[in-house]
């Protein structure tokens, strides 16, 4: 016995092209106690900085990862046990941890994404976790199904959850039809259909908040709960110089500054998130989908594609959640909400609240979906 | 979605892609039809080294086989790229190319200028580049910077599968001609590489390490010498930027001096012969433009001003190498001016 009281906490994989992790900062000392969802230690990869969480409670006994330290994905970080615990059998657990031992989380088949063919498309998603009532993902404007990496294994936790690439976004095909939020709505119905899912809990970032409303309004049967971050739809003020920057500028000095606005916190975007999405623009017909979104979404510098006037008639229930510091749509449009919405504004935190605020908004959305299961 | 692929598959991939995309690329060259996954063409090769194997299986008369005939092929390509067609022809290695100087310096480089604009030239030389093949003087040159000299020429210097990709596929798109120049001790090299067709843009210079203490600057398989000596020299507390050229014709004057801006120490690494080369062009460039932020005198680390030895341990020694690098960036990021000694003492 001993070991079944001492649990790991390894580099979690944050998206489907992390490899390894370096250790920034140990947020927890030696000796104090965790439960789940405590930021432990800071972790950066070559994308983004990120807190790994602990999901499980005790004292936290040994830091094994050193500062500055690269660790693989599954690679052992820290040992949780109860104080009872000897220090020689940490030191056991420590010497006789296997990186394959690593949970189920960072297991590399667990993040094999998938494609499948809907009405012409490819659509690229990814699935995590198992069983449960179904939530679905869905990304922002010039986003991908990565943008969720702080979110997607926690909220898998208790259910599989899907996160999908739109049309004319990250690997799904780049034909966006002509761009209207209608081609969404049904390309996502049409996805559930295949997938077999009849009704899911939506998670909408953005853009990808108008398509889950707007899925929600036309096809109230198909989804059980919405929640709407830093959400389009819901207001006419819209940053237009961020939609014709980001779709227009082609160079990675160009495309910074759009990026930064995206976050509180502008030291958050690095050259690989920079790259990332430059390397996307320059595949073949993306920036021709992107402008044709864009011209759906914003005319004349105003969110065209609104849903205000309808909210009264929404049967589904609904969470919305904005950072307070969002420069591209405005938290103002969290206000004068239905009341049975349930609204909360997250400080210090930009358009990409799900990333800069992950484990206040892990916790929202989690405990949301659990009461409108 | 992306793949890991060779350098060479990555260049294959692009030559197919963009023929099954557009009826007017054709691919003409020394033995380049045929080959692996070719129909009844088995003894032919797809290319010295087999980059275009494949191709002649799958689109027939539009991958043609030339006779040793350089100056006569080169010259149908050109002409045909003014009438209609996207040749991308393959000159085996640079070394050849001085028999057919004046098809490319003096017709495909001018007709645009020559013709008022109203000509386009779109053709792509595709060529081998490099030592360390044990090839000798006459198969292992770097001549980039002969093409670079030219106006009316574009000249392409990858150092990725990733880029290799991604720049044949602007290559073949341009209305100019465009010499592609393929390191051939890169072919092996694995990467990532997107299934979708991209372009990346001519003139655009990666960063491909970021760091504040000296700017390596460099192209072609000397990118990844210089990465390894950049991993040595963090060990000790150096943090160098590593810059990759890309294209030496464009060329990103931008990056690579707001890179010098920051670090005022650099060092430039190039695998080609020192006199009138990439390495001279670009400290001159940088001595013009950023001398106020230089800290230190602008050094080079090239092969010798000789040609390239057949004798393993001479050609060995011919091409610079991760230690070189590594030992000149020491040298100039200890360097200290006359100034700030005399300002310690």
């Amino acid at each position: 016995m001993g070991s079944d009281r001492i649990q790991k906490l390894t580099m979690p994989k944050w998206g489907l092209s992390m490899s390894h992790g370096k250790v920034v900062e140990w947020l927890v000392p030696e000796g104090a106690e965790v439960v789940p969802g405590t930021e432990v230690l800071e972790v950066e990869t070559e994308k983004i900085v990120g807190a790994v969480e602990s999901s499980v409670s005790g004292t936290l006994r040994r830091h094994v990862a050193e500062l500055g330290q690269d660790v693989p994905i599954g690679g052992l970080l820290g040992v949780i046990a109860d104080p009872s615990v000897s220090d020689a059998q940490i030191e056991r657990f420590v010497e006789d941890f296997l990186p394959e031992d690593a949970d189920d989380e960072s297991a590399s088949d667990e993040f094999a994404s998938e494609f499948v063919d809907v009405g012409g498309r490819r659509l690229h998603y990814l699935k995590q976790g198992d069983g449960g009532q179904p939530a679905i993902l869905i990304h922002g404007f010039t986003g991908s199904l990565n943008d969720w990496l702080f979110n997607h294994a926690v909220l898998a936790r208790q259910r599989a959850v899907y996160a999908l690439d739109l049309p004319g976004h990250g690997q799904s095909s780049k034909d966006v039809g002509d761009g209207s939020l209608d081609v969404f709505i049904s390309t996502l119905v049409d996805w559930l259909d295949a997938l077999g899912l009849t009704r899911v809990h939506l998670v909408g970032h953005s853009l990808g908040g108008a398509v889950a409303l707007g899925t929600a309004l036309r096809n109230p049967d198909r989804v059980r709960s919405c929640t709407l971050i830093a959400s389009a739809g819901l207001g006419p003020e819209i940053n237009a110089d961020f939609i014709t920057g980001v779709v227009e500028a082609n160079r990675r000095k160009q495309l910074k500054p759009y990026l930064q606005s995206l976050f509180a916190n502008p030291s958050r975007v690095t050259r690989q998130l920079i790259d990332d999405l430059l390397r996307f623009k320059r595949v073949d017909d993306v920036q021709d989908a992107l402008r044709r979104i864009a011209k759906n979404l914003v005319t004349d510098g105003k969110q065209v594609a609104l849903f205000r006037h309808e909210l009264e008639s929404l049967q589904t229930p609904t969470k919305v959640i904005w950072g307070e510091k969002d420069q591209i749509i405005p938290s103002s449009h969290c206000t004068d909400l239905p009341v049975s919405m349930s609204i909360d504004l997250l400080a210090d935190c930009g358009h990409m609240v799900h990333m800069e605020a992950a484990r206040e908004v892990n916790q929202l959305v989690l405990s949301f979906l659990e009461k409108t299961d | 979605m992306a793949r890991t692929l060779t350098f060479q598959q990555a260049i294959n991939e692009a030559l197919d892609q963009e023929m099954a995309r557009d009826d007017s690329v054709i691919v003409i060259g020394e033995d380049v039809a045929g080959g692996q996954g070719a129909e009844g063409e088995m003894d032919a090769w797809g290319g010295v080294l087999g980059v275009t194997k494949g191709l002649y299986g799958k689109y027939g008369d539009r991958v043609m086989d030339t006779p040793i005939s350089e100056s006569a092929f080169i010259g149908a390509a050109i002409g045909a790229a003014t009438s209609g067609l996207r040749p991308v022809v393959e000159l085996m290695f640079n070394d050849f190319l001085g028999v057919c100087f004046d098809q490319i310096f003096n017709q495909a480089a001018k007709f645009r200028y020559m013709f008022g604009g109203k000509a386009e030239t779109p053709v792509v030389i595709r060529t081998m580049i490099g030592a360390g093949f044990r090839g000798a003087a006459q198969h292992s040159q770097s001549l980039y910077s002969i093409f670079t000299h030219i106006p009316g020429l574009k000249c392409v210097v990858p150092s990725t599968p990733y880029d290799a990709k991604g720049l044949l596929i602007e290559a073949i798109r341009d209305n100019d001609p465009v010499i592609f120049f393929e390191h051939k001790k890169l072919y092996p090299l694995e990467g990532e590489v997107p299934e979708e067709l991209y372009t990346i843009p001519f003139g655009e210079a990666e960063v491909v390490r970021e760091g504040g203490d000296v700017t390596i600057i460099t192209l072609a398989e000397m990118v990844h010498e210089s990465l390894k000596a950049a991993e040595a020299l963090a060990a000790d507390g150096i943090e160098c930027e590593v810059i990759d050229l890309r294209t030496t014709s464009p060329l990103d004057e931008e990056t690579l001096l707001d890179s010098v801006a920051e670090t005022g120490r650099v060092v430039v690494v190039d695998e080609a012969n020192p006199r009138c080369s990439m390495a001279t062009d670009i400290a001159a460039l940088i001595a013009q433009h950023a001398f106020d932020a230089l800290k230190a005198p602008i050094k080079l680390v090239t092969a010798p001003h000789t040609p390239v030895p057949f004798a393993d341990n001479l050609e060995d020694l011919y091409k610079p190498d991760a230690e070189r690098i590594a030992s000149t960036v020491r040298e100039v990021s200890e360097y200290q001016t006359w100034a700030a000694t005399a300002s310690k003492s």
